[in-house]
């Protein structure tokens, strides 16, 4: 037999078997792949998440007060706290946690696609954003509403004066929506400079580029501290719109739904208890049986969610409640200097209103 | 035929692995998308085109693509933003690729000058820029641009307040079309061809008879004249919106009025200015290389048959250095046409900025509008290829 006939019929063979696999056997193929995404998606975050060690969340690439990191590296904010307590109910250690900075362009392509975990970054809940996108909200950590900040020597008193106004903002959120709408329902004319991230919002704004930057209020207040000269501007009165932030999970994964929903809630209702970092410790045998449930000496709360029953336990003693955690990240003594307002607890005269633990 | 002769059949056996390949490639593709279909279903997506029609609820800049498309919120789809996003992309890679060629050129040539200033210089700006990163090049001359306007209650007029530049962008009478304007365009595209076969009479005469005929000034004369007679013949079917400019009243009412002429925004050059100049240290460091690439015997010989230098540059060292020159030329080009998807950094609402931006996070259809917007930049390239390859043809020299 020549070479030439052995090539051809090793070829002939080589090609027969690809093609069946190719061909017969890809039904096979595809429901096997069907079955294992399936599962995948049902349980695969917190599996995911305690084997790899560490919980991976999305951020802003720098907003005080919400995630924003130092020049160390060390990041912080109110945004940054759910992804500890997340980290601190997980594994019991809030640190740990990797953050990955995201332009509002990016934030939901790299959720869907498994690049993080949680998704942490003054992100508005809305009807679009939740039905249609495979996303799930697990709460809300700021309610805030879009505003607009104006130089002060504009003389503006109003958003209805800013007719023919050029507007600066970023690209890929519901900034640009509204804005829109505010001045299609007044009757006025604007030229929308959307960017896509905001640092060239703050530095066009900065130049001149534009008589107005608008996004939600706290980012307002977070953007403008980075202004050369803070004082010369003002936020109008006008709120346009509603911005319940709050952090995103994928769709199809209740219990890491779940863990993350209770983590804030945890936060939430630990400061209705009067639970702090410094006290949480000394509570577990308070008398109130509602705190016991929440630190995990009565019931099985913990374990219900996959986790062990200190979970709440240690999101308190080492991330702190949620009035801790605004306090110190944007309350009225840092540089942002915002008031609770309807941030503040049911009890107090606020909407937030946590589910209870029982 | 027999078995085994199907086998030695060289034709038969290349085909049949063809085939074999094919047919796995397809397969491969087929399960791919099937995957990410069932894939994305289980995330609660679906996958389909219809968003295209939904009406999109933001503004855009306004550009050349917004003016093209009439686009209004409210009623213009996301189809409309798609186009939008092609036409700006496509101004901003039209004007870069003849500022960076022009330019390049010119630098190419400077480098290879004798001059030591011109020539230093031309090495400077070579080495400058081709050695920082584009992003911050675009940044640099976005925020230089800025910086160096006036502000917007303020401008400088250009051509005695016929036009003015300010920080919200370079205004300039807008045309507006009468009734009748469409016959001096058709009169405009019949004189080019016109002048294309004016110098193709030209060319065949030179060759039969020796005798030359100025045809490029006679088609240039034609495109240009013939057009205008019939501009002022039809009584100029053309009116001019200009630009208007308060400094008086309100301050919030200072400025270019919003509706008045037509106003380049300043992103638009900042993104020119930037992808031109990166470009042409490119194009610069190919043309010199290309000329290089001339023997100098080729230029020696003409000489000695009694050409001048202007002659011997054009007929002889040119054509022979366009040959080097094209391929990786064309290459410049397309790059230039990627890069300008930067441009969303500093807020130019190009394909990137406004489709795969601004409407993919309103809808959230990544992988449709991730391939559309890959279709666009595939046929720009593709097109832009043909032409290079079509015009490397007609230069290259009939080998004999
Ligand atoms: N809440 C809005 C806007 C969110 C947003 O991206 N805001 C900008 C401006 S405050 C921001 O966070 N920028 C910070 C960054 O990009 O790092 C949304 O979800 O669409």
């Amino acid at each position: 037999m020549s070479n030439n006939l052995v090539i051809g019929i090793g070829a002939l063979v080589v090609g027969g078997v690809v093609g069946y696999f190719a061909g017969a056997g890809n039904e096979k193929i595809v429901e096997v792949e069907k079955v294992v995404e399936v599962e995948k998606q049902q349980t695969a975050t917190l599996d995911s998440v305690k084997s790899k060690g560490f919980v991976q969340c999305g951020v802003s690439q720098g907003l005080p007060g919400f995630s924003n990191s130092d020049d160390t590296g060390k990041w912080t904010g109110i945004d940054v706290d759910v992804c500890r307590a997340v980290a601190a109910a997980v594994f019991g250690d809030s640190s740990k946690v990797k953050f990955t900075p995201l332009s509002a362009k990016q934030r939901f392509t790299a959720l869907a696609s498994g690049e993080i975990d949680v998704l942490s970054r003054n992100t508005t809940w809305t009807m679009t954003r939740d039905t249609q996108l495979g996303l799930n909200f697990a709460g809300v950590n700021y309610y805030d509403g879009q505003g607009m900040m104006v130089p002060k020597s504009l003389g503006a008193k109003s958003a209805m004066e800013l007719d023919g106004a050029n507007i600066c903002t970023n690209t890929g959120t519901t900034t640009e929506l509204n804005i829109t709408d505010f001045f299609r329902s007044n009757g006025m004319k604007f030229n929308l400079v959307a960017f896509e991230k905001a640092d060239e919002v703050v530095a066009a704004y900065d130049a001149g580029r534009c008589d107005v930057y608008t996004t939600d209020r706290s980012g307002l207040a977070a953007q403008r501290t980075k202004l050369t000269n803070p004082d010369d501007h003002m936020v109008l009165p006008e709120i346009i719109s509603k911005e319940p932030l709050g952090p995103v999970v994928r769709q199809g994964d209740d219990q890491w739904f779940n863990i993350v929903r209770w983590s804030l809630r945890a936060m939430i209702n630990a400061e209705e208890m009067g639970i702090t970092s410094a006290n949480a410790k000394s509570k577990v045998n308070d008398n109130n049986p509602a705190i016991k449930r929440l630190l995990g000496s009565e019931g099985n709360f913990g374990a219900e969610l996959g986790l062990s029953n200190d979970w709440a336990l240690n999101i308190l003693s080492q991330v702190g409640n949620y009035g801790e955690s605004y306090e110190t990240h944007v309350g009225p003594n840092t540089p942002l200097k915002l008031d609770r307002g309807v941030n503040e607890l049911w009890s107090k005269g606020g909407i937030l209103y946590a589910a209870p633990i029982r | 035929m027999s078995f085994s002769a199907f086998f030695y059949d060289k034709r038969l056996r290349s085909v049949l692995f063809q085939a074999l390949l094919v047919l796995s490639i397809a397969f491969g593709f087929f399960w791919l998308i099937e995957n990410t279909v069932s894939n994305l279903s289980e995330q609660g997506k679906s996958v389909g085109f219809s968003f295209l029609s939904q009406t999109a609820g933001f503004q855009i800049s306004s550009t050349l693509g917004t003016w093209l498309m009439q686009y209004e919120v409210g009623r213009s789809t996301y189809l409309d933003v798609y186009f939008i996003g092609i036409i700006n992309t496509f101004v901003v890679a039209v004007l870069g690729i003849l500022a960076a060629a022009f330019l390049g050129f010119s630098i190419g040539i400077m480098r290879l000058s004798n001059n030591l200033v011109i020539r230093g210089f031309a090495t400077l700006y070579v080495e400058m820029l081709r050695n920082i990163p584009l992003l911050l090049q675009l940044f640099f001359w976005y925020f230089a641009v800025l910086r160096s306007l006036p502000s917007r209650r303020e401008q400088t007029e250009l051509f005695s307040s016929v036009a003015g530049i300010n920080i919200t962008g370079l205004y300039l009478p807008a045309p507006i079309a009468q009734s009748g304007f469409m016959i001096v365009i058709l009169v405009f595209i019949m004189a080019i061809i016109g002048a294309v076969m004016l110098s193709k009479w030209a060319t065949k005469r030179q060759y039969k008879t020796g005798r030359t005929f100025p045809a490029f000034w006679a088609g240039l004369g034609l495109i240009l004249g013939t057009p205008l007679v019939a501009f002022l013949a039809l009584g100029s079917p053309l009116d001019w919106s200009f630009p208007e400019f308060k400094d008086t009243g309100p301050l919030l009412r200072r400025g270019f009025q919003s509706g008045t002429g037509m106003v380049i925004v300043p992103e638009l050059i900042a993104v020119w200015l930037a992808l031109s100049l990166y470009t042409a240290a490119f194009i610069a460091e190919i043309v010199r290389a290309g000329i290089l690439a001339v023997a100098k015997g080729q230029t020696e010989a003409s000489y000695s048959l009694g050409l001048r230098p202007g002659i011997t540059l054009r007929l002889i060292v040119i054509p022979q250095a366009l040959r080097v020159i094209i391929p990786p030329l064309t290459s410049q080009f397309l790059n230039l046409t990627k890069n300008s998807s930067l441009a969303v950094a500093i807020a130019y609402p190009e394909l990137v900025s406004i489709f795969a931006g601004t409407a993919l996070n309103q809808v959230g259809k990544e992988i449709e509008m991730i391939a559309m917007m890959m279709t666009v930049y595939l046929t720009f390239s593709l097109l832009t290829a043909a032409f290079m390859n079509w015009f490397n043809a007609r230069v290259k020299l009939v080998e004999r």
